[in-house]
């Protein structure tokens, strides 16, 4: 069987993150709520998605701000560590991210007499994402071209084409998923990439995963 | 070939061709870069690599120097020095010298660009005679984040005027009613200074410069500037040689816009004296080749800053796999990740310990090299810096 063409090309985007400070800083874990519970929801993105975008080789000890400033800075574990686990694919809008990361911290914060706070570290500093999408001009029919541009194309694409169309744009699956399954038929492949936990790994073990299960494929229409 | 191509070869996959699709946001737009000084020093270090790759980009990229007078020069380092925090006993004529060197060379100067950056405060006064078509962006930097009141307001009154600000670090902003953006400094590999050299080229220099490799170099890069800590270098030096037979370099750039390099140089000689394996090298702004050999040659780096802007010579010796030890200050922090990039210190005690161990464990030092370059290589190389300006750009025409 001759492995299928797609209708429609998939269109790699990449995107670069413009870093704007939001003027807004916590010296301690108060704070901290306190503004998590203001700032705009590009600042929330920024510091628990776009953070992988800033971190694409070294995976930082939490995968998201708020955990490693707790964790590190304030020298606060227990709260690092709740804040730590949190999976934002687990949550249908930012909004309801927000909503439970301001309960954890507040239901730390009622069990403590002392609010934790910055002694030696930095403090918090509020930021927010200012994405700007560039398409690449490279575009795939098949699923060995696919493969070939995910290889060499910039790792933005990768944070692009999964993080920011399921969180802001809310295209769920993510879009290599979604084209895999609509345009080249592949709905065990789309499903199995839907399925990779984006959040716990680098974008470069995203990308190495994602090319992974392509090879088997390949390699299994290889062998027929 | 492009001499951006040659970076391919060098920059995380995929990225020179990313650049080229981000920059037909912006083609064919004019930048406008202004400092006060064409050689010596991080700023102009980084325009003469930023502005010809800009131009292979097809961003029309100018860059100009203001000219000032001794006075104007002493006066904006007490601003320097009084951003950072150190007390300054700042004068009206002092500020009125200030405001008329600017007033000239906004007379001598051309703005016609749809872009003017303009570079720390020494030129930031200009502002007062932008013309009606162009976004301005002040460029700082410099640490402010404790600034000495008095300059910091008056330095205000033009900072708001400009479209957007931008800073090197997170804690540098301020109060202002403009956008704030943060974009990292960053080092150009395929330089003099970081490029890869030779056995042979850089035995060489090392001779020229008289600096022996039959023991252990530690090296601190910067210029002779109290924020620098030269003095604290030397005590750290002298607490590990109780222990390890190795030398210290302590190389010096001067900057023409540095009044005060002159009276912390003869300090540190001083301190120096008698030690024949403290080397001090006053080395002119363009010893770019001299530096990255010094830098290949050391043992270990030593950034040992109280205050730092960024500190890039942080960057340049990692890129180099080497493990640096820097003081928690500025942009070092970001440069150095505690136990995995490098390593931070708060004192003269902490660095000592800190080069101990490393000389105790060859192996870490092996890992936190690699790691170290592979880190600039993400975030801190000119392609990265390049991507940034772009995204500014784009940014800024569109919300005009």
């Amino acid at each position: 069987m001759m492995p299928k063409i797609a209708e429609h090309p998939f269109l790699f985007t990449g995107c670069w993150e413009l870093k704007e400070m939001v003027g807004r800083s916590a010296r301690d874990e108060q704070q901290l709520l306190e503004a998590i519970e203001e700032i705009p929801v590009d600042s929330l993105f920024y510091h628990t998605h776009s953070f992988f975008l800033r971190h694409q080789y070294i995976a930082g000890p939490y995968p998201n701000d708020f955990a490693t400033w707790a964790a590190i800075q304030v020298r606060d574990r227990v709260l690092g560590e709740k804040l730590g686990i949190l999976d934002p694919y687990d949550f249908e809008s930012l909004e309801a991210l927000r909503s439970e990361i301001v309960n954890i911290i507040d239901e730390h914060l009622s069990q403590l007499q002392i609010i934790p706070r910055v002694v030696y570290g930095e403090p918090f500093h509020f930021m927010q994402s200012r994405i700007i999408e560039v398409p690449t001009g490279l575009e795939a029919r098949s699923l060995t071209e696919f493969r070939k541009i995910l290889a060499a194309v910039d790792a933005s694409a990768v944070y692009y084409h999964n993080f920011e169309a399921i969180f802001r744009l809310v295209r769920r699956k993510g879009d290599f998923a979604l084209w895999i399954e609509e345009q080249l038929d592949l709905p065990e492949l789309g499903q199995k990439i839907s399925r990779i936990d984006f959040y716990m790994i680098s974008l470069e073990s995203v990308r190495h995963q994602i090319i992974k299960l392509c090879d088997e494929v390949l390699e299994k229409e290889a062998r027929r | 070939m492009s001499r951006l191509d040659d970076y391919r070869e060098v920059t995380p996959k995929g990225t020179i061709d990313f650049l080229e699709r981000l920059v037909e946001q912006v083609k064919g737009r004019k930048i406008l870069h202004i400092n006060s000084t064409k050689v010596g020093g991080g700023v102009a270090e980084m325009l003469s690599s930023d502005l010809p790759l800009l131009k292979d980009l097809g961003v029309d990229a100018q860059w100009q120097v203001i000219s000032g007078t001794e006075e104007f020069f002493n006066v904006t380092k007490s601003f320097h020095n009084a951003l950072q925090g150190q007390e300054q006993h700042i004068t009206q004529q002092m500020l009125q010298a200030y405001l008329e060197v600017n007033r000239e060379n906004a007379r001598r100067l051309s703005f016609d660009a749809d872009y003017v950056v303009i570079h720390d405060p020494q030129p930031a006064a200009l502002i007062k005679s932008r013309p009606a078509q162009g976004k301005w962006v002040w460029r700082c930097h410099i640490d402010i984040s404790r600034p000495q009141w008095k300059v910091w307001s008056f330095l205000k009154q033009f900072v708001v005027n400009y479209d957007a600000a931008v800073f090197s670090l997170p804690r540098f902003a301020q109060r202002l009613p403009i956008p704030q953006f943060l974009i990292f400094p960053s080092i150009d590999p395929l330089s003099d200074k970081n490029r890869d050299l030779s056995p042979q080229e850089q035995s060489q220099i090392l001779s020229r410069l008289n600096v022996p490799t039959d023991k252990p170099i530690l090296l601190q890069v910067s210029r002779f500037d109290r924020f620098k800590d030269p003095l604290g270098v030397i005590q750290a030096y002298q607490l590990v040689k109780k222990h390890h037979d190795v030398q210290l370099v302590l190389a010096g750039g001067g900057a023409t816009d540095d009044p005060e390099g002159e009276t912390i140089l003869s300090e540190v000689r001083e301190a120096a004296r008698d030690d024949p394996d403290i080397h001090i090298l006053l080395l002119p702004p363009d010893a770019n080749l001299e530096i990255n050999a010094l830098q290949r040659a050391a043992t270990i780096v030593l950034q040992k800053s109280l205050r730092e802007g960024f500190g890039l010579t942080v960057a340049e010796a990692m890129w180099k796999g080497k493990p640096v030890i820097g003081g928690s200050a500025g942009g070092i922090t970001a440069q150095l990740v505690y136990g995995v990039t490098g390593f931070t210190v708060n004192s003269v005690e902490g660095a000592a310990f800190r080069i101990h161990h490393l000389l105790d464990n060859p192996e870490v030092m092996t890992k936190i090299g690699e790691n170290a370059k592979e880190y600039v290589r993400q975030n801190f190389l000119i392609t990265r810096h390049l991507g940034d300006w772009l995204a500014l750009m784009s940014y800024l025409g569109r919300a005009s």
